[in-house]
């Protein structure tokens, strides 16, 4: 028995296929619309590439743009398929590609999806990647007499400022690493060589942060240096000083920002995955109708519709028995004894085949 | 002898109409072109008006919104124009407006190209309101609990920050002024006393600025206060000293960030009065070429279309001569009427 067969008049036929045209032509543009917004994506992942450890977020962009360009291909096809579809000397070159149609159609249908799920999968190794990337940016912030380091002061603070965070998890991050650079450090100086002697590694360590932490919202002038003297500054409190610095670490504000930009693009690829199962499914009922009609004494007449032939089970074991044939064909015969379990049927068109020499 | 005369048969005609009804269209584009870079403009204003003290002017970018509309306006009547010049029957009702139309369409002209001439020359009062704005600025900048001023420190540090300046001039201007709130300054100490003892007004002036003048291209962490004094930081002279903050003042950003919005504006002006000077002479092709037909029953016989029906000098002279003849009518009929009263 057919599954979900529908009546189609030659009227109906014609609705459809022209409703069809329009759905793939906009399924064209859908298609366009998410390789762009892949390339958007890239992008905006290329421009911070410094902060970021490793690529593995990549993927995410790089299907849309892929998914993309194809649906854009498969959708033209489609739409070449309806205008001939009504034109009975032409529709049956499509027989065989429109096969291949359908496949490619429910690959990308399931790379979309994927997609989505790689979007939320990937926040952790996003965040693992950040955080190491923003470390070495503040450990290589001195660096800038070190040629292949000498912009990481430059990139730290450009994204201190317009991320308005400060350091990887908060501003402490930066009283553990020398910020400044041993060329500015007079060594003749006591504070200097008592802050040097205070840790194992000799370093210039000390409680306070680059200028690009400051907060501009904060009513007074920025504090940056003796954060935690209370008595450095006047009427000033440490624990509850909330507006002097950005409160937020980078990790977290770019993580937060790449995940906005992807729960964005979400909707749209959605109603991509809609589209895209709305045209399969009006394209394989076009095609069933077109060819029920054409073999009828009146092409003109009412044709039936139907999405597969017989029901799902015997479809699945029809095109096992189909592949496996197919297999067969080039390979050596003897090899097609060992077949798999359900080769009842294999057995039988060996049975019915002349018997060939063994190897 | 007519000027630029140009012969025409009906198929001639008909792609003369359509050709200058394309134009038309694209005009009304323009129009809505010249609308949106006056509201661009406009706004673009006022999101920095409090860095103008809200004294800046807003003429230009209203005449720009005005024209822009003015423009959508009298193209689409053109294009309506043109449209039904094709058709004898509909054209017979604008026929007699037509002369008044294209008299208002080089009045336009005129004014689109006085606006163009405004966008350029308006970089010079801007200057002095951006200047007086900014001093004033940086006056409230300390006045984070003032109401109605205590957006001022962020606006400024948000400015500096993004147009990469520093100060009015430069950043020696962030010296003469208290840009420290007297509620953070401990007034017990001895170097608090001592600068505010030091000048007239009892202010607490220091050589150094706020964060936001930092350049981040610098490889030296920033230096912000006790700039001028080379003994307070290792390894450092304040006249050498170029990649530690901004070197520009925020007045030339500023002025060179509107001044070149508004010459690409004053250019888009010329370029769209070009397109409405070539639609008018359009029209008034088709508006002679259809009053001059040989045959005026048959719309498929030729005629002619021109410019101006006579030379430039003939057409000036005829002017002059219409001018004086309204004003000697009005002399001639009090004349007349005296002489009435007297025979009565």
């Amino acid at each position: 028995m057919v599954l979900l067969k529908i009546k189609f008049t030659q009227q109906r036929r014609v609705h459809l296929a022209q409703g069809l045209w329009l759905l793939s032509w906009m399924a064209v543009l859908w298609g366009g619309v998410i390789f762009f917004l892949g390339v958007y994506l890239k992008t905006e992942l290329l421009r911070r590439a410094e902060v970021m450890d490793n690529t593995e977020i990549h993927v995410v962009p790089n299907i849309l743009m892929m998914v993309g360009l194809a649906s854009i291909c498969t959708n033209w096809v489609a739409s070449r398929v309806c205008q001939d579809s009504m034109d009975s000397t032409r529709f049956p070159r499509w027989k065989v590609p429109l096969l291949a149609w359908f496949a490619v159609s429910a690959v990308l249908c399931c790379l979309l999806i994927a997609v989505v799920v790689l979007s939320y999968a990937l926040q952790g190794s996003l965040e693992q990647s950040l955080k190491v990337g923003l470390r070495n940016g503040i450990r290589f912030y001195k660096d800038t007499d070190v040629p292949g380091r000498c912009f990481q002061k430059e990139t730290i603070d450009r994204l201190q400022m317009e991320f308005l965070c400060c350091g990887n998890d908060n501003f402490k991050d930066w009283f553990e690493v020398q910020w400044v650079s041993n060329r500015y450090l007079d060594f003749t100086s006591k504070d200097v060589k008592d802050r040097i002697r205070s840790n194992v590694d000799g370093r210039y360590l000390l409680d306070g942060v680059p200028f690009s932490c400051c907060n501009p919202t904060s009513p007074r002038p920025c504090l940056r240096y003796h954060l935690t003297d209370n008595n450095a500054h006047f009427s000033y409190d440490y624990q509850s000083e909330e507006l002097n610095l950005y409160s937020r670490g980078c990790r977290q504000a770019l993580t937060d920002y790449y995940m906005e930009l992807m729960n964005a693009t979400g909707p749209g690829v959605v109603s991509v995955i809609f589209i895209q199962l709305s045209v399969l499914l009006s394209l394989r009922y076009l095609q069933t109708a077109v060819e029920t009609a054409m073999v009828l004494e009146d092409p003109e007449g009412d044709s039936e519709g139907y999405l597969l032939e017989k029901g799902v089970k015997e479809t699945i074991e029809d095109l096992k028995t189909n592949a496996l044939t197919i297999l067969k064909f080039g390979q050596v015969d003897p090899d097609a004894a060992e077949g798999s379990s359900e080769a009842a049927d294999i057995e039988k068109d060996e049975k019915d085949a002349p018997p060939t020499p063994a190897s | 002898m007519a000027l630029m005369l140009v012969k025409f048969d009906l198929k001639k005609r008909v792609k003369l109409a359509q050709t200058v009804w394309f134009m038309y269209w694209f005009a009304v584009m323009a129009g809505v072109l010249v609308f949106s870079m006056g509201l661009f403009f406009k706004i673009e204003l006022r999101k920095r008006s409090e860095l103008m003290d809200n004294n800046e002017s807003h003429f230009l970018p209203n005449l720009l919104i005005f024209m822009g509309l003015v423009a959508c306006g009298i193209n689409a009547f053109g294009g309506k124009v043109c449209y039904d010049s094709l058709d004898p029957s509909k054209f017979v009702k604008w026929k007699p407006m037509l002369k008044g139309f294209l008299f208002c369409c080089m009045g336009f002209n005129a004014l689109l190209l006085l606006t163009a001439l405004l966008c350029f020359i308006m970089r010079i009062p801007l200057q002095f309101t951006l200047a007086e704005g900014l001093k004033s600025g940086m006056r409230y900048y300390k006045d984070t609990d003032t109401p109605g001023r205590c957006y001022m420190k962020r606006t400024l540090d948000l400015m500096q920050i993004e147009f990469r300046c520093c100060g009015n001039e430069n950043y020696r201007d962030w010296f003469e002024i208290q840009w420290v709130s007297n509620r953070y300054l401990d007034f017990s100490a001895k170097e608090v006393k001592d600068r505010i003892g030091s000048n007239v007004d009892g202010q607490y002036l220091m050589d150094g600025v706020p964060f936001s003048c930092c350049n981040p291209s610098s490889p030296r962490p920033c230096i912000q206060h006790q700039m001028t004094n080379n003994s307070a930081y290792y390894s450092y002279d304040h006249y050498t000293e170029e990649l530690n903050v901004w070197k520009r003042g925020c007045r030339y950003a500023m002025l060179s960030y509107y001044g070149g919005m508004m010459n690409t504006i004053g250019v888009l002006v010329v370029l769209v009065t070009m397109l409405e000077v070539a639609v008018t002479i359009g029209l008034q092709y088709i508006d002679s070429s259809l009053s001059t037909l040989v045959n005026p029953e048959d719309p498929e016989s030729e005629s002619e279309g021109w410019i101006l029906e006579k030379t430039v000098k003939e057409t000036f002279t005829d002017i002059m001569d219409k001018m004086k003849s309204m004003g000697k009518g009005t002399k001639v009929e009090e004349g007349g009427q005296a002489a009435v009263a007297t025979v009565s």
